[in-house]
Order: C-alpha cells, then structure tokens, then sequence
C-alpha cells in the first residue's frame, strides 16, 4: 500500500480512480479527464498536491546557502512573501529537481520540491548544508491544495474568513492567514493560488471548497494542463543528465552577480560559452494524430531528436509536446509515428496561457 | 461494473465481435476497455480492403492517457472502418457496443471462430484482471 494524503477519503468519496504515482495513492481522475481539464481552463478546480514536499529552511546563513545551492538567485526574494522557481543542480549542472522557493523573512525560507524526488533532494540539501548555520526541516506535518482557474480566488474567498489579503496577492507571492500558507502560483497557466494546510485541516478545507462550488481534479488532467501551460515536468522533461539550458529553462539561471558561486555554476558557463548541443521546444500538430513522449523527432539536416511528454490537448483540440531536439534554427520537423512521418511545426512554449491559445 | 452484453463474443485483447446474420463480423472494443483508456480523442480505423490476421494490431485507439492497438480478432479482409470515429472519437466512451464499432471484417475461409470467448468467460477475465 502506497502513502495517503490527508485528503485520501474524499478522493474515493468523490469517485476518484487512485493510482500509485511516486509512493502516493493519488486521483488520476475522477470519471473525466477531458471535462476537469476544461473545468480548470474555464471555471475552476483544486488538485490535492500534498504528496510534494514542503522543506522549511532558517538559521543566520540560510540565504548564503540557498545562494550557493539554486542555479536561480534568492537575493532576488526581496519583498517577504516573494517566491522564485530554481533548479537544483549536480556540480555537473544535472538537474536534480525543480522547485519554488518562498522568503517568508531573510531568516525563513520554504522550498516545495517534487514528491519523487524528495528524499533524494533532503539528502543532496543536508549533505551541501554542511559548512553553513542552516536548519533544514521536512514539514511532513503539512498538507498542500493547489485552487486553480479564473475563478479560483473568489471560491476561495467564500471559505476565507477575511480575504482581502489574497486578493491583494500578485502572481509569484505567498502570505500568512489564519494558519494557512497561501501563494499565488501553480501548474496550470491560471490563475490560482497554492494554499499550504496543516494535514488535520486539509479533509475540511478540501470539503468547504467543493461546497463552495470547486471541482475535484486529478492529476491526469494537471499533466495536460501543465504541458498546455509550457511547464516542464521533473523527470520527464529534464533529470539529472541533462542541463537547465539543455531544458528550456536557461530563464531560471542566475548569472549575475558573477562571484556568486552557485553548484553547477562552471559547467553551465562552459556550455553557454560554447552553445548547447540540445535544446527543449514545443512541437504543435494540427493534423490527426497524437504525439507522445519518447516518439522520434526528425529535424532535417539537424538531426533527431525526441519527444519527452506529448498529449492531446484538450484547449486547442490538437496534439502538442515538448521534444529535446539538435540546437537549430528550423521552425519544422517531422515526428515518426507508428513507423509513419507526420509534419509538427517546431514553436515556443506555453501553448496557453489563462484560457487561450498562444499558437 | 462494466458492461457485458450475453449476445457478444470477446477476445482476450478486449475486443467485442458481433456475428452478423450475413456472415461479416463487427468489432469494438469493451466497455471495460473504454473504461480503463477513458477519454478517447482519436482512433484510426482500419481501410477497406485490409488484409487482417488474427491477433494482429489493425487499427490505434487514443485516449488522453494512452494509445492503444486493436487487434483483429480472426483472419480476414476489412469490410469497412467506422469513418465517423475520425471527428467524434468519444462516441466509443458513449456507446462502445453500438455507434463506437471500429471496424467490419469479412472473415477467410478458415478463419478461427472457436478461440473466441463468450460472455461469462470474459467476464471472469475481467474480474480476474482487476483484482
């Protein structure tokens, strides 16, 4: 028997079919993967994600440390509340995991980072913590529940006591409130907030949100959405072999200050120096047909290449994924199916954003 | 639980295989298939005129999750592919035993009818599968 949440009996309460994803007994939907997915784009839902981890890091050299763990810059955290997405790398500049971190105060920083990952990351963080005065504390006490939508806020808000400081939240922040740690982000490419639960509160949240008219999701539909939203997926889309540069995520790097001296650092400079072999891009087919991850990417002179996730997205109707294929400029390729080429035009992700196309 | 019409033959494939009075057969795929792929948004049914053997992959149904093959349950010539799944592939998750037939076969001559399974064994091989 796998790991349950907090949340587990409403799950089957709700007709939710269970799978294992990483350990955990988790919904990959709860009768139609198609229709949550619409629900999100056009209403809102809430996905349980208490299977991720919440890491809660202090101590006097809690940002110097974080500086040298992250490829991205959490000097950049300058507001309280303010959060940063970062990869975590090998001294190789593998990725080790993706992760959003939040600076509560300069003393206090969170990390959320991949449920598959997790004891992986704990031990990577506590081994590179060594030298520094940092506490490191896995909060397997808490719970998490991602609202997401363009109706999200005002269903939360019909649970919330006083609200206004959610509405007051930009994209990329997170507050205190009432016990509940509330962020504006998540994995959809909606709007929406991730709301951080003790796990003793979590079955009653979950409970007052559907009362307040939010729909059960379940994680089938967080992939479609995710990729729809251009959001890589940990160990599917990138791991350790493979660079944030090699992964669409050269955003996420900090280069400057240039004496920060951050795991990974000489590696990514080399290959930016020299130009990556690889890149991640988004492949878009109109015509029928689906693509899938590890199909044959075809990229002329180029050469191949592959795709790493692939769906049929439900917002445009049409198949889209991401493909690590040869650094290139061509805006065309051809994806072997079933032993037939069928024509994708190569494009930049997102796919969509809040509703819309992007294509 | 899903449903088994007593009328039908299956494979173990989880197709269903309906004997026409004319002799062609039809084939689909059960509502215990169309219930584990869930959501279908494509299918690519076979051509007419196909060549077919028993057990041999002959047309691709897609779910959001997942592609999968559907084998030909006997050896023979394709009759007809179910040409509307092109544009409404979920009518399979709505009616898998009547509109979401994939395809019509005219079986060979010595085409093999006798591994095919009736409704009380392949109701055993579901509940044998999902526990």
């Amino acid at each position: 028997m796998g790991n349950r949440t907090p949340i587990y009996n409403e799950h089957l309460a709700a007709g939710g079919k269970m799978v294992d994803f990483a350990g955990w007994e988790m919904p990959i939907h709860y009768g139609s993967q198609l229709n949550e997915h619409h629900q999100v784009r056009r209403a809102v839902g809430m996905f349980d994600v208490s299977h991720m981890t919440v890491i809660d890091l202090s101590g006097s050299q809690v940002k110097a440390f974080l500086q040298y763990l992250l490829a991205n810059n959490v000097d950049r955290l300058k507001d309280s509340g303010k959060a940063l997405y970062s990869c975590m790398l090998q001294p190789d500049g593998g990725i080790i995991d993706d992760l959003i971190v939040y600076c509560l105060n300069p003393d206090w920083y969170r990390m959320v980072v991949n449920a598959g990952t997790s004891e992986k990351d704990l031990t990577w963080i506590n081994e590179q913590a060594g030298a520094f005065d940092v506490n490191i504390k896995e909060r397997a006490d808490l719970a998490m529940i991602a609202v997401q939508g363009p109706e999200a806020i005002d269903r939360l808000c019909q649970v919330l006591p006083d609200c206004e400081p959610v509405r007051a939240l930009k994209p990329f922040f997170a507050t205190e409130l009432d016990n509940l740690f509330i962020a504006r982000t998540g994995y959809t490419g909606e709007d929406g907030v991730e709301v951080i639960v003790p796990n003793d509160r979590a079955a009653s949240l979950w409970s007052e949100l559907r009362e307040a008219g939010v729909a059960p999701i379940g994680l089938g539909a967080r992939d479609t959405l995710r990729l729809e939203a251009g959001m890589n997926l940990y160990g599917t889309d990138m791991d350790e072999s493979v660079t944030p540069l090699e992964s669409g995520l050269g955003w996420t790097v900090a280069w400057e200050p240039q004496e920060r001296d951050f795991i990974g650092r000489k590696v990514l400079e080399q290959q930016r120096k020299d130009g990556v072999k690889h890149k991640l891009v988004g492949l878009v087919l109109k015509d029928r047909g689906v693509l899938r991850g590890h199909q044959k990417v075809l990229v002329g002179d180029a050469g191949e290449g592959e795709i790493t996730s692939g769906t049929f997205s439900p917002t445009l109707g049409h198949a889209v994924a991401f493909a690590r294929i040869p650094s290139c400029e061509q805006d065309h390729a051809e994806v072997e199916i079933r032993k037939k080429h069928v024509a994708v035009e190569i494009v930049k992700p997102p796919f969509v954003r809040n509703g819309k196309s992007c294509l | 639980m899903s449903e088994i019409p007593s009328d039908l033959k299956y494979t173990s494939s989880h197709e269903w295989v309906r004997i026409e009075s004319d002799g062609s057969v039809t084939v689909g795929i059960s509502d215990h298939a169309q219930d584990l792929l869930g959501d279908l948004v494509y299918v690519e049914a076979p051509e007419q005129g196909t060549e077919v053997q028993a057990k041999e992959a002959c047309a691709v149904v897609e779910s959001v999750k997942a592609a999968s093959d559907i084998y030909s349950p006997i050896d023979g010539e394709v009759l007809e592919g179910n040409e509307t799944l092109a544009d409404t592939p979920e009518i399979i998750n709505n009616d898998p035993y009547g509109e979401g037939w994939i395809m019509r076969i005219q079986p060979a001559e010595e085409a093999d009818m006798s591994s095919l399974m009736d409704a009380e064994a392949y109701e055993a091989l579901v509940a044998s599968e999902t526990h």
